[in-house]
C-alpha cells in the first residue's frame, strides 16, 4: 500500500537507527514511539505520519496505541514539565495539596502548559522514592517532602 | 478430505455438525436461539459484548458462543435462570452507558441493541445513567455518514469492517477504558482521515452509532418548491432490496412499484439509473476496445462507477491513475444529461431542475460534488442523493400504500434499460456488461451466450477469460476493498518485471457483494441476502429481450439526437472526469 503524507518533519538519525533496530522485531511499534517521545517529549502528529510511511502501518494503528498507552503524550509538554506523585505514600502525604497550589500558581489545569510555555503539570504515579513523599519533579530535577509554601520560590528558580 | 462429524448436545437435542463448527452455528442449525450483540455473520467473532454465553457441562465457567467450537459429546446449556440472568445484567450494564432518545434515533425500530432489551423486557436499569463525555459527539464531517460516538457499544464491528473487509483504516478504538471511543486517528474529524464514505460501518453498526447522513428533509422541500422541477433516477441495487423495509423477501424486483411510488411522491419526471448505466457501457466499451485492440492508453482499464473505490483509488492506489477508465458513473452521466439533453428537449432551464437520485450507498452522496467535473452542465448535476433506508422512509412518511401499489413505467428515453444496464447492481455485473458490448464492438457480432458466469456470485476475486474472435481477454473483478490489493500487485508485480499485464480489463466494487450489499442498503446484510438480491437482479436481466446496452434502442437514439458517437468530444465533456492524487489525512 502507498502512503503519501505531506512530510515535513525531518526524525534525527537516532531515531531513524533505532527504526532501522527495530522495525522487523515485534513490539516494534511502541520501543519506536518511546524513543520519539524522549526526543521531543511528546509524539508530535508529522513524527507519527512520518512513521506510518517507515513502518508501512497505517495512522490509526498508531493512534490507537498512543491513546491506549497514558504515557504516550500528544501535546507538546511545558520546557520544564512537573510531574506530581499521586502514588499511595505521596498521596497520602498531600500530593493533591501540591497539584491545586501549582494550578493556583500557574493558573493551568493537570494535563495543560502554562501560557509562557515553560511548565506544565502532570499527576503521576509512583515515582519510586516513598521515602522522600509528598514527591515531584520539574525537569528531570528531584523534590521530597514538598511543602506547598515552598512552591513559588522553586517555581521561580526555573524561570530565571 | 472429509471433515470430521462432531456430535454433541444442546438443550438436550442431539446435533451433529463438522468439527470447527461454533456452538452458536450449531445452536442455529437446532433451531436454537442464542441472542448475540458483537457477533456479525460478516466478521470473526471478537467475543466482546459477552451477551452469548452458554453453559458446557463439565466447564465452571459461561462459555461465549460465538468463539467456542464446539467438542465432541459437549453437554450445552443455552437457557437456564443463571444464564438469562447474567444476558440480563450484561443488557443493564450497557443501558446504563447508553442515551435513552431512542425515539430520536436513526436507529429507532431498527436497532439490535433495542430489539434486545425489548425481547428481554428490560422497564428499569439497577445501575446510575452514566454517558462519558466526549470531545466530538456526532461527527456530521463526511457528509455521508454521521458518527455519535455516544451510542457506541463498542462491539468493534465497524472496525474490524473499516480495516480488514475495506482496508480503509479510517476507523479504530481510540482511548481506553470508559472513554475509549470510535473515531479517526488524532484529534480530527471523519472528514480529514481516509475514509471513503463507503458506509459498510453504517451498515454493521448495531445501534445508531453510524447513521447515513439524511437529505429527505431536503428532498421534501424541494418537491414543494413550486419553483423547482424535480427529477429522480433510480439505481439498479435498490429495487432488489427496497422492499425488505416493507416486508417483502430480500431480491423482490419492485421497479415499476417504484417508478409509481415516486411519481405519487411529487416526482415529474422518473428516470432509471439502468438507462444510463447502458450509457457508462458504451462509453466504457469503446475505452476499452481504444486501449486494448488499438493500443491507445494504459492497460488494464480498471472500472470507476464506484465513488468509495474511486476515493479510495486516489488516495491510495494513486499508481493506476492512468489505469483508469475515465467514464463518469452512472449516477453522474443522468445528471449531466438530464440537465443538458433533457432540459434542452424540455425547454428546462437547468438550475430550475432539481436531480434526486436513490443509490445503495452512501459514497454516491460525496460523489456529487467529488470535483467540478460533476458540475458539466453549468450546475451540479446531481443535486442530492438518498439511500435506499432514506427512501423506504420517505415512502412510509408519504402516505402511500407501497406494498399494494400499482405498476407504473418510468419516462421515456432514460428511463429505458437493458439487462446489461441492471447487472450493475451486483459484483461483476460491469464487467459482464462492458464485456457484451465489447466483443460486439471488436466483432460485429453479438456473444452466442450473454451469461458471463466467471465474473458472478461473491468469491472476493474472480478471474477469467473472455474469448473475442481468438483473441483472449483477461479480467479481474475484485469486492470488497481489502480484495484489491491482490489484483493491483499482480498488476504491478507484472509492470515491474517487464511482462505483459496479468489482466486487461479490472472491477473493482468497494462494497461485499458489490451495490445490492451497499453501505446505503436496509440493514442487516449477510451473504444470504446479497445472493438473494443478486438473484433479483440476474433475473431481472434474463427477463429482458434486449441484453446489450448498444442494442437499446434509446441508448442508439441518444447518440443519434445528442451525442454523436461514443467517446466523442461531446461524450468526453458531458460523461468523463480526471483523477487526482489525494493525501489520506488533511489535517
Amino acid at each position: 500500500m502507498k502512503e503519501h503524507i505531506d512530510q515535513t518533519i525531518k526524525l534525527s538519525p537516532e531515531i531513524l537507527n533505532h527504526v532501522r533496530e527495530w522495525k522487523d522485531k515485534p513490539g516494534n511499534l511502541i520501543m519506536i514511539l518511546h524513543k520519539v517521545q524522549e526526543e521531543y517529549g511528546y509524539v508530535p502528529r508529522e513524527a507519527a505520519l512520518k512513521l506510518t510511511e517507515l513502518l508501512d502501518i497505517p495512522l490509526a494503528k498508531v493512534y490507537g496505541v498512543l491513546t491506549f498507552y497514558h504515557l504516550f503524550k500528544l501535546k507538546k509538554p511545558g520546557k520544564y514539565p512537573i510531574q506530581v506523585c499521586m502514588g499511595t505514600a505521596c498521596y497520602l502525604k498531600g500530593g493533591e495539596d501540591i497539584i491545586r497550589e501549582l494550578e493556583n500558581l500557574l493558573g493551568i489545569g493537570v494535563n495543560q502548559i502554562s501560557e509562557d510555555g515553560l511548565f506544565s503539570i502532570e499527576a503521576v504515579r509512583c515515582i519510586g522514592c516513598c521515602g522522600l513523599a509528598p514527591v515531584m519533579t520539574i525537569g528531570g530535577e528531584v523534590f521530597g517532602k514538598v511543602k506547598r509554601e515552598q512552591l513559588a520560590e522553586i517555581l521561580a528558580r526555573f524561570k530565571e | 478430505m472429509t471433515t470430521a462429524i462432531v456430535k454433541a448436545k444442546i438443550n438436550g437435542l442431539a446435533v451433529e455438525v463438522p468439527a470447527g463448527t461454533t456452538i452458536l452455528d450449531a445452536a442455529t442449525k437446532a433451531h436454537v436461539k442464542i441472542p448475540t450483540l458483537c457477533k456479525h455473520p460478516d466478521l470473526e467473532a471478537s467475543a466482546g459484548c459477552g451477551i452469548c454465553i452458554v453453559r458446557v457441562n463439565g466447564s465452571n465457567k459461561l462459555l461465549r458462543a460465538c468463539c467456542t467450537e464446539i467438542e465432541q459429546g459437549m453437554e450445552i446449556t443455552t437457557h437456564d435462570s443463571e444464564i438469562v440472568e447474567v444476558r440480563r445484567t450484561v443488557l443493564e450494564l450497557i443501558l446504563a452507558n447508553h442515551p435513552n432518545d431512542c425515539l430520536q434515533c436513526g436507529r429507532n425500530n431498527n436497532c439490535e441493541l433495542q430489539r434486545l432489551a425489548a425481547d428481554f423486557g428490560i422497564r428499569e436499569v439497577p445501575f446510575p445513567h452514566f454517558l462519558p463525555a466526549f470531545g466530538m459527539i456526532r461527527d456530521y464531517s463526511t457528509g455521508t455518514i454521521i458518527l455519535d460516538a455516544e451510542k457506541c457499544i463498542k462491539c468493534g464491528r465497524c472496525v474490524d469492517v473499516c480495516q480488514n473487509i475495506q482496508n480503509v483504516w479510517a476507523l479504530n478504538f481510540v482511548g481506553r477504558g470508559v472513554k475509549i471511543r470510535i473515531a479517526p486517528a488524532g484529534d480530527i474529524v471523519l472528514g480529514e482521515s481516509p475514509c471513503v464514505k463507503c458506509g459498510q460501518c453504517s451498515a454493521h453498526c448495531p445501534t445508531g452509532a453510524i447513521t447515513e447522513y439524511d437529505n429527505t428533509r431536503d428532498v421534501w422541500e424541494a418537491l414543494y418548491d413550486p419553483d423547482k422541477y424535480c427529477i429522480v433516477q433510480i439505481a439498479p441495487a435498490v429495487r432488489v432490496a427496497v422492499g425488505e423495509a416493507f416486508g417483502f423477501e430480500p431480491g423482490t424486483n419492485l421497479t415499476k412499484k417504484l417508478y409509481s411510488v415516486l411519481r405519487r411522491i411529487g416526482f415529474k419526471t422518473v428516470f432509471d439509473t439502468n438507462f444510463s448505466a447502458d450509457l457508462t457501457i458504451m462509453e466504457e466499451a469503446t475505452e476499452f476496445v481504444q486501449r486494448f485492440a488499438h493500443g491507445k492508453g494504459a492497460l488494464p482499464l480498471i472500472t470507476s462507477c464506484c465513488p468509495a473505490w474511486v476515493d479510495f483509488m486516489e488516495k491510495y492506489e494513486t499508481d493506476m491513475i492512468d489505469n483508469f477508465s475515465t467514464c463518469k458513473s452512472p449516477q453522474q452521466m443522468m445528471g449531466a444529461m438530464t440537465k443538458t439533453y433533457y432540459a434542452e428537449q424540455q425547454g428546462l432551464p437547468p438550475e430550475k431542475i432539481f436531480m434526486v437520485s436513490i443509490m445503495p450507498c452512501t459514497a454516491k452522496k460525496f460523489e456529487i460534488q467529488r470535483s467540478r467535473d460533476m458540475s458539466s452542465s453549468g450546475v451540479q448535476d446531481t443535486d442530492v442523493v438518498l439511500t435506499t433506508r432514506e427512501l423506504s422512509r420517505m415512502i412510509k412518511q408519504s402516505g402511500i400504500d407501497f406494498v399494494n401499489l400499482p405498476d407504473d413505467s418510468p419516462d421515456h428515453i432514460m428511463g429505458d434499460y437493458t439487462g446489461a444496464g441492471t447487472i450493475f447492481a451486483a459484483t461483476g455485473g460491469v464487467m459482464e456488461a462492458a464485456i457484451r458490448t465489447a466483443y460486439y464492438f471488436v466483432t460485429g457480432e453479438n456473444l452466442a451466450d450473454v451469461n458471463i458466469e466467471a465474473v458472478r456470485g461473491l468469491q472476493g476475486v474472480k478471474e477469467g477469460e473472455v474469448d473475442i474472435r481468438g483473441t483472449t481477454v483477461k479480467v479481474a473483478v475484485a469486492h470488497g476493498l481489502a480484495n484489491v490489493e491482490y489484483v493491483l500487485d499482480k498488476v504491478r508485480k507484472a509492470k515491474e518485471d517487464g511482462k505483459e499485464p496479468p489482466y486487461h480489463f479490472i472491477e473493482v466494487m468497494a462494497c461485499p457483494g458489490g451495490c445490492v450489499g451497499g453501505g446505503g442498503q436496509p440493514y442487516g446484510v449477510t451473504d444470504e441476502i446479497r445472493l438473494k438480491r443478486a438473484e433479483g437482479i440476474y433475473q431481472d436481466d434474463a427477463d429482458h429481450e434486449i441484453r446489450c446496452s448498444h442494442d437499446n434502442p434509446m441508448i442508439q437514439k441518444i447518440y443519434a439526437d445528442y451525442l454523436g458517437k461514443p467517446g466523442s468530444e461531446k461524450s468526453h465533456h458531458l460523461l468523463h472526469t480526471k483523477y487526482v492524487s489525494r493525501p489520506l489525512y488533511t489535517k
